[in-house]
């Protein structure tokens, strides 16, 4: 989140879309409930009715996929109307930037698309500069090809009448929500948005926060309280997971893994340290090398040198132009090319898309490590509905792991919020933590590699994991200092603004990233997290004080917020040019004359105004302004609407450009798509019930919660029901094209048909959290059967929550 | 110093049907999860059951201008202060507590079922196994320690809350008037009152399973304050009457002019 959940109070308007946050939230849901309770009006834009939905003021049924068409609508009508907050616009946006020449959009493609790979070559997607390399500006947004007119020019293609045949929804409905949701443009009015997988899992997922991005942009809701884009992230402690890296494409604090083709430290930092000749723009990542070699002296300290770059050459590389994903893993698995796998706290036989691909993938290993609390399916795999276990030469192994309340350390909240917590519990038998797990692993692996070498030998045999106790047991201290960062020699640091000298000695803790050095004094875990202990040692995570001095809900004694313990992110922009806050009366920030007053700001310089000294609030950008043209993405500086892989419509109503042009679309056997199919009339979404966690690996053996949800159910509109001649409670199927899930059928008013491109569009939903293990007498099993191996193409986050599928009676 | 008397207040307009609240109960009254079947809602068990002593009931309902509401309303004892199953309850099992709710002694239910037909809002819940009653009893060893009940605890967006009555009628009355419409109060106004109050957001009758007039029935009237008074009275009264006529004509006494008739032990003719 930019923002945080106790924050929520704070809106006029929120906008629930891409999430079913009552159920899946249900104690963040209380601080919905709390604005609410203060006259907020809390809208829920959703397929399908749902227990969020009883709780807000109305609720919008609209097709899932088509997220983009209803909030390019909502653009349309903001610049349209001019509801935009102009002075924020024109001071804090790039609307003002002027597009390069050769940039275009035709049809659906932007300039530079390559058919072939499926990718665009992003040269043309740039914004002109001046001769001292500064961009271009034209503030008065008349220039033809200023970002504000080309973005307008874009979006004016999405009228109500294109919008409402594209989503099914009525013009009076999308009217409905853009007028109360515009109305947050204004000073004194607050609107943020709610969202979660119901967005993320699309082909166009990251688009369709993008979106959301620049209506938050154009209202001047970025940086308010009561404002901003707020992920609802998952509870295993995703936020944590993301922050340190789990994701293929990252190092630990979101930086990058590193292309092979980059094969010096000079080269990688080059391309990823941006730069920016605007001495108004922060440009913080500029400081990136030294957030980077922190990063390897906290992996291999002392062997770690300038001679060797570093270790830069031990880290694993991805082949230019692959990826990695889960989806990537298994489509390798399948093809042979995979012959071991750690499977980590998860069951991906039962969430990862199109499981009779991924258990076919399954039995090619040569073997199998589960670290995990309970046994699941995709451990048991080898003896799974319709496989031989005899004709199976996959070796098992499942090591019992600690549970949640049976170790002691950080977990992370979607507000950024780094919270202590300790153990309650002694794990039951040999179970141990997950951390202990892979150190013990690895000290065995590293044991070898120094006996008999191997390929990279260096990397592993150099690392320095100094993470166990006296006992022999997982110091979380000790990684949580490490995270946090420690100066390994004595070092000097100068503030030349403060002209300050402060002396810290070897092995003191940095007190925050401003401290880090790429010249090899530091060491670093993730530079993020940095500043969560304090330099005397103090663990700041643990911190529990209910003070709230502004009255926002920022509780700035509570825990440690990353980054920094800035509560809310780029909160510079809740001020004008000169520091006063927009709103006086939700007073985030204020500059007093040589200061920042609230929240930790989001950089000490002095407001823009100030041409010598200030900078501008979105100091993470390189323009340091907020993008409203955003080059970074996969698929186009401006969000489009594109359909799913596997969607209702045989065109798209917008363009020539069916699905998203840059995803990735997997080739294997297994990876049937039927899209607008008479076999498969049915729009499909998946997702989980408030009852279970996920797969349901964790909750279906546990009684009280089996007992309120038993088994699998398919949720389908009573007007399809009685077309079908289906039944409440009956037995029937539920398939596409690439597999079959036999499941109970829950006849209910909460699903009403689209009427989309003049064709009556159903829509059905089913949850996921059902497998054959266990309960012993479960006649379903994965609802993964049916979806496709595709994701977003940025992300790779799954398109679960839009494909075609048929119901039957059994 | 008298306790207050307690109103757990029912708030079905901030509930989100999270169930925290079914759960915790179990938890801390540490009762099972039995095997069920999904049979086409998200209500499970069907119904309150020996094993489930609060329920969240889910309902479709569209109203007549198609307005569509989806309804989850907690059900369980209400808690009456004129209980019509301590009425009728036999062995003193179910009773009223110093706090002013109806509690259960367990080791005292006889399994007779009176009180499952007595109770008009069919909370009491046999179980066959056990030859026993069961139903909430608002945590009475919780809220005697001054703790709030599981549910009240586990309710993550304060649709449930307790406190002493008059507070607590003041706030539902206040949330009813806010929310405005056909919004209302549920549960002061018969069985002389009950302390699981509800802020309803439709009219009574509009609720599956919520009796719109839940009186202690008749037959229970009849019979406990009726005819066990009658009975009782008529009880004493023949008690009273062989005293009386004790006193009055002393003991019985065989008769002096007893003819011929000695036992009929005579044989032959007269």
């Amino acid at each position: 989140m930019t923002n945080h959940y106790c924050d929520l109070k704070n809106a006029d308007v929120i906008l629930i879309m891409g999430s079913n946050a009552a159920e899946h939230h249900p104690i963040a849901f209380k601080w919905i409930l709390r604005a609410k309770e203060k006259g907020a009006t809390i809208i829920h834009v959703d397929p399908r009715y749902t227990r969020t939905s009883a709780r807000c003021d109305f609720h919008v049924p609209l097709r899932s996929g088509t997220d983009i068409a209803f909030l390019g609508g909502m653009i349309n009508y903001i610049i349209e109307n001019k509801k935009y907050f102009k002075d924020y616009v024109l001071n804090y946006t790039n609307a003002s930037f002027i597009v390069g020449e050769d940039y275009y959009f035709k049809d659906g493609l932007f300039s530079g698309y390559d058919a072939k790979k499926r990718k665009y070559d992003k040269a043309t997607w740039v914004l002109e500069k001046d001769g001292k390399g500064i961009p271009k500006r034209d503030m008065t947004l008349t220039h033809p090809r200023s970002v504000f007119q080309m973005m307008k020019k874009h979006y004016s293609r999405y009228t109500l009448d294109k919008v409402s045949s594209i989503t099914g929804v009525s013009k009076e409905n999308l009217l409905k929500v853009y007028e109360i949701y515009a109305s947050t443009g204004v000073p004194d009015k607050a609107g943020t948005e709610c969202y979660a997988l119901g967005w993320t899992h699309h082909t166009t997922g990251s688009q369709n926060i993008r979106t959301m991005s620049i209506i938050q942009l154009l209202l001047g809701n970025m940086g308010i309280a009561g404002g901003g884009i707020n992920a609802l992230r998952g509870e295993p402690n995703v936020q944590g997971s993301t922050d340190h890296c789990i994701l293929y494409g990252n190092l630990p604090g979101y930086l990058k893994m590193l292309p092979a083709s980059l094969d010096t430290m000079e080269k990688y930092l080059h391309k990823y340290t941006p730069e920016s000749k605007d001495p108004q723009s922060a440009n913080y990542y500029s400081n990136y090398p030294k957030f980077f070699v922190s990063f390897l002296k906290s992996l291999w300290e002392e062997k770690a040198t300038k001679e060797n770059e570093f270790g830069y050459s031990w880290l694993p590389k991805m082949e230019d132009g692959k990826h990695y994903s889960t989806m990537h893993m298994f489509d390798a698995m399948y093809a042979g090319k995979v012959k071991g796998f750690f499977c980590i706290g998860a069951d991906p036989a039962v969430s990862t898309p199109n499981s009779n691909k991924v258990r076919k993938a399954l039995q090619n290993l040569d073997w199998l490590v589960g670290e995990n609390i309970f046994n699941n399916e995709t451990y048991e795999f080898w003896r799974g509905p319709g496989i031989d276990p005899t004709k199976n030469k996959t070796e098992c192994f499942l090591l019992p792991a600690a549970a949640t309340m049976e170790k002691e350390g950080s977990q992370s909240n979607s507000g950024r919020w780094v919270q202590w917590k300790y153990k309650a519990a002694e794990a039951p038998g040999d179970a141990i933590p997950v951390g202990e797990i892979e150190i013990k692993i690895m000290a065995a692996v590293k044991k070898l590699y120094e006996k008999e070498g191997g390929p990279n030998a260096e990397a592993i045999v150099n690392l320095k994991w100094d993470y166990l106790d006296s006992k022999g047991h997982f110091d979380v201290i000790k990684v949580a200092k490490r995270i946090n960062g420690v100066f390994l020699e004595d070092t000097v640091i100068e503030d030349k603004a403060k002209k300050t000298k402060t002396e810290f000695k070897k092995g003191q803790l940095v007190p925050g990233f401003g401290n880090l050095q790429a010249d090899g004094k530091t060491a670093c875990g993730n530079w993020i997290i940095s500043g969560s202990y304090t330099a005397d040692g103090i663990n700041k995570m643990q911190a529990r004080g209910k003070e709230d001095p502004t009255g926002l809900g920022l509780f700035p004694n509570w825990s440690f917020a990353w980054p920094v313990n800035r509560r809310i992110l780029y909160n510079r922009a809740s001020c004008d040019v000169n520091g006063k806050p927009y709103n006086p009366k939700r007073k985030l920030l204020e500059w007093t004359g040589d200061k920042w007053v609230g929240d930790v700001p989001d950089g000490p310089w002095p407001p823009q105004a100030d041409k010598q000294k200030g900078k501008y609030p979105f100091i993470m950008q390189k323009d340091g302004l907020g993008a409203l043209f955003g080059p970074g993405m996969a698929e186009g500086p401006f969000p489009e609407h594109y359909e799913p892989l596997e969607g209702p419509l045989e065109k798209n109503p917008l363009s020539s450009q069916r699905m998203n042009p840059a995803a990735e679309i997997f080739k294997s056997d297994m990876d049937k798509v039927a899209n607008a199919s008479e076999k498969f009339p049915y729009v499909c979404t998946t997702y989980s019930c408030t009852e279970h966690w996920c797969t349901g690996a964790l909750t279906r053996w546990q009684a009280w919660l089996l007992e309120m949800q038993p088994e699998l159910y398919v949720e389908i509109g009573d007007e399809l029901a009685k077309e079908k001649g289906i039944k409440n409670g009956e037995r029937i199927k539920v398939s596409s094209i690439r597999g079959e899930a036999p499941c109970i059928a829950m006849v209910t008013k909460r699903f009403k048909p689209f009427h989309v491109e003049g064709k009556t569009v159903h829509q059905v939903g089913m949850p996921f959290n059902y497998g054959w293990l266990f309960p012993k007498d479960s006649t379903s099993d994965s609802t993964n059967m049916l979806t496709p191996t595709v994701g977003d193409a940025n992300t790779f986050c799954p398109e679960y929550k839009a494909f075609m599928v048929n119901v039957e009676k059994l | 110093m008298s306790k207050p008397e307690l109103v757990k207040l029912i708030d079905t307009t901030l509930c989100t049907a999270c169930r925290g609240c079914q759960v915790a109960c179990k938890q801390w009254n540490e009762l099972p999860g039995l095997k069920t079947k999904q049979l086409g809602t998200y209500q499970n068990p069907p119904d309150l059951q020996w094993n489930t002593w609060t329920l969240i009931r889910f309902q479709e309902y569209e109203d007549k201008n198609k307005n569509f509401q989806w309804i989850f309303r907690k059900d369980g004892c209400m808690h009456c202060t004129d209980a019509a199953c301590v009425k009728v309850c036999p062995s003193g099992s179910l009773y009223y507590t110093p706090l002013k709710t109806v509690g259960i002694h367990r080791d005292k239910c006889i399994g007779c079922k009176e009180c499952v037909s007595a109770c008009p809002f069919h909370i009491p819940k046999y179980d066959a196994k056990t030859d026993k009653v069961y139903k909430c009893d608002l945590c009475y060893s919780r809220i005697r320690e001054s703790h709030a009940p599981a549910c009240v605890k586990s309710c993550p967006t304060g649709a449930l809350t307790i406190g002493d009555k008059e507070t607590m009628m003041k706030k539902a009355y206040a949330r009813a008037k806010e929310l405005g419409g056909d919004a209302n109060v549920y549960g002061d106004k018969f069985v002389d009152g009950t302390h699981v109050i509800y802020v309803l957001q439709f009219k009574p009758e509009v609720y599956d399973e919520l009796p719109v007039n839940p009186k202690v029935p008749l037959s229970v009237v009849i019979w406990k304050d009726l005819l066990k008074p009658l009975s009782l009275l008529a009880a004493g009264g023949v008690l009273g009457g062989v005293f009386l006529h004790y006193m009055i004509h002393g003991p019985k006494t065989p008769h002096e002019d007893v003819s011929g008739q000695d036992g009929g032990n005579t044989e032959g003719g007269k």
